[in-house]
């Protein structure tokens, strides 16, 4: 490879990916989050750990979720022969239970009985809460109040769940102000809670933890696409807003020189408009939450309310591993705008009789955009991470339609 | 503070002389430029003669993880304000010609330093007149790269500790800590609870046993009586979000500073500093 031997040997010991990454909080936290470092180590090197969180991938989750050949779609599009993997299949509608679970059997392991998240579509607070209530846990979901307006059927999910939903009025109200709000929680309640953070960033080991977790989605692409096709894919295409999805499909094929990989940012209203969410493309390297990566923020490095359609990729940074996968130049990272979006979510429920969630859409109108101009025996694996019923009311109002 | 390069700064006299008169000290947080500059710089020019021994100037940050909704707000109106990082060094600058001796020591995020360019931000803060540096989500894993052109520009990296951090971990925090010891006396955020006498003092013993160094003892410190019970507990008591509210009492919805703003945060200054001055002579053992 260019100058690396291998691109799955991060994070180092300090959790450092290249210069991104690493542990910036409070000493406050310090100590616990060396805590939870050590308890991980410990758990996925135990083999009864790694059995228990198999057991219920398979059968509470419903792992291994299928590959599936979306011959219309290939067909309409003219091109690359296009395989979905369907993580919208998932018990709780995505891929965030994979990580949710393995985080709560940790949690268990540490004698933790209170568990804190945030949220921003609501998926990650509904898969946290699901295995909260699976496991008697209690659970508190911080989520920012525009966000709760615009996700109101997870937020009745979260709460039917069991879970406490606290509203945060800080800054814009959506998902870094959630984070914000759950980061001083736990300040305050080190000694019972497990913060349960639901992407690839935060302070080391989260974003390693929170990977390996979602590495389950590649692992089981690479065996299906060899049974299916006898080779590897081609091309493999994920949204990204804090990149967990993509990491977990990507992260199993980094080393594998002909497999290409394309993370999808939300663009919004457009990159040209400084209304996005896409932190990779448009944004710049800086610490926030816990770890240095690329954010939207201004020349004084105060941070930028994100903006997309779709709320689980409205955050203005994204996982340091993403940062460092952008500087080396080994996954390129591109952009769909909300109405890309939108177009693709409306395309994929009329043919293929799936509805995306509007975060994999973005996904997929990129794959819309480039499939075509592609040979027939190209294979491309796109990650539907999400189902879309939850975006329902946010798509008929953007498509202009009463419910 | 002895290598041959290094002259005694003014945090160090400032302990010194604290040491020397037998009493605790009173730190004073603000954040900068809150609800504005002129009313801001205002403030903290006043603060020596209302009683301030040192003066932590908070960088505004607009994700303050590890304040609470005093401190949060203050970041919110400053930045509205139109605060940044240079208009803050900016601020030292100017104080700094009417005083010489009172140690400054801007407290913040490490953000808006990383992206001001940590060198560049470096030497600009050491010609301001800027003393030391408390950076709350910089642990000392993470430090270095601040710290050490930080220290050869003759600044202070200030580090924190909190109920959480055990001997093992103080040993770590402690190794390259310079000025003195942020002692958080709580397990929380700003503003919000306080910690009893007795759980303090024992804290600050064992910080003691790893450390010559002095120690301010700081968060949910709302009184004159809790400034002198803490400060004799220690070397000096922090005052940030009681303060930090007194000022924003004065400040209009639409985030203009009325009439009293000034005279009345520095007349709590005063109160607080007269609690504090009753501290006892705590000798010299260390």
């Amino acid at each position: 490879m260019d100058g690396l031997n291998t691109y799955r040997s991060g994070p180092d010991e300090h959790g450092h990916f290249g210069i991104y990454g690493g542990r910036y909080v409070a000493e406050t936290l310090m100590p616990l989050i060396l805590e939870v470092e050590r308890a991980y180590d410990e758990a996925r090197a135990d083999p009864a750990f790694v059995e228990l969180y198999n057991d219920y991938l398979k059968n509470y989750v419903g792992r291994p979720s299928p590959l599936y050949w979306a011959e219309r779609l290939t067909q309409h599009l003219g091109g690359a022969k296009i395989y979905f993997k369907r993580d919208e299949l998932n018990h709780t509608g995505s891929h965030k239970i994979n990580n949710t679970l393995g985080q709560i059997l940790l949690a268990k392991r540490m004698g933790k009985t209170r568990i804190i998240a945030e949220t921003g579509a609501g998926q990650h607070g509904v898969a946290t809460a699901t295995v909260c209530a699976r496991f008697g846990l209690q659970c508190v979901v911080y989520m920012g109040a525009t966000d709760i307006e615009r996700q109101k059927p997870n937020v009745f999910r979260m709460k039917l769940l069991g879970a406490e939903v606290v509203p945060v009025t800080a800054g814009a109200g959506t998902l870094k102000d959630a984070m914000n709000e759950a980061l001083r929680n736990w300040v305050a309640t080190v000694e019972d809670t497990y913060y349960l953070i639901g992407t690839v960033a935060g302070p080391h080991p989260y974003p390693q933890m929170v990977r390996e977790f979602q590495s389950v989605i590649g692992k089981e692409a690479r065996e299906q696409i060899m049974a299916a096709e006898g080779r590897l894919p081609d091309t493999l295409v994920a949204c990204v807003g804090g990149g967990s999805n993509a990491i977990g499909l990507f992260h199993p094929f980094l080393d594998d020189e002909g497999v290409a990989m394309v993370g999808v940012e939300p663009a919004g209203h457009g990159v040209e408009t400084g209304d996005h969410a896409a932190s990779l493309t448009a944004g710049d390297p800086g610490v926030l939450h816990g770890n240095r990566t690329y954010l939207l923020q201004d020349a004084d490095g105060q941070i930028r309310e994100g903006h997309s359609v779709a709320a689980g990729l409205d955050y203005p940074g994204v996982g340091p591993e993403h940062s460092w996968l952008r500087d080396t130049g080994r996954v390129t990272y591109a952009t769909a705008t909300d109405a890309e979006a939108l177009k693709a979510f409306e395309l994929c429920s009329r043919i293929e009789g799936i509805i995306p969630a509007l975060e994999p859409a973005h996904a997929l109108a990129y794959v819309m955009g480039m499939a075509g101009d592609l040979p027939k025996d190209h294979l491309l694996v796109m990650n539907m991470c999400g189902r879309g019923d939850k975006d329902v009311f946010t798509a008929a109002a953007e498509l202009g339609v009463e419910l | 503070m002895n290598g041959p390069e290094q002259r005694e700064g003014r945090i160090e006299r400032r302990f010194a002389a604290l040491r020397q008169a037998g009493r605790s000290g009173l730190v004073t947080f603000l954040t900068a430029g809150d609800p504005d500059r002129d009313s801001s710089l205002r403030v903290l020019r006043g603060l020596p003669a209302a009683g301030a021994d040192l003066i932590e100037l908070g960088i505004p940050f607009s994700d303050p993880m590890a304040d609470g909704p005093a401190i949060q707000r203050a970041s919110q109106r400053a930045l509205s304000a139109g605060q940044t990082l240079s208009g803050t060094l900016s601020m030292v600058a100017e104080f700094r010609r009417g005083d010489e001796d009172t140690p400054i020591i801007l407290m913040g995020y490490y953000n808006p330093i990383y992206v001001y360019g940590v060198e560049q931000f470096v030497a600009d803060a050491g010609a301001s007149g800027v003393d030391g540096l408390i950076i709350v989500d910089l642990p000392p894993e993470e430090a270095d790269e601040l710290r050490i052109p930080a220290e050869a520009a003759g600044i202070d990296l200030i580090y924190l500790t909190a109920p959480t951090t055990d001997d093992d971990r103080l040993a770590v925090v402690l190794e390259h800590a310079g000025g003195f010891v942020y002692y958080v006396s709580i397990t929380g955020i700003t503003g919000t609870a306080s910690a009893s006498r007795a759980d303090v003092a024992a804290a600050v013993e064992r910080i003691r046993r790893h450390t010559a160094l002095p120690v301010a003892v700081g968060f949910g410190i709302r009184t004159p009586e809790q400034a002198l019970t803490m400060a004799s507990a220690a070397d000096a008591a922090v005052v940030g979000s009681a303060l930090v509210d007194r000022l924003a009492g004065h400040v209009s919805e639409n985030g203009s500073a009325g009439p009293g703003l000034v005279d009345d945060v520095l007349s709590f200054v005063s109160e607080l500093a007269e609690g504090v001055r009753q501290s006892a002579t705590k000798g010299a053992a260390e």
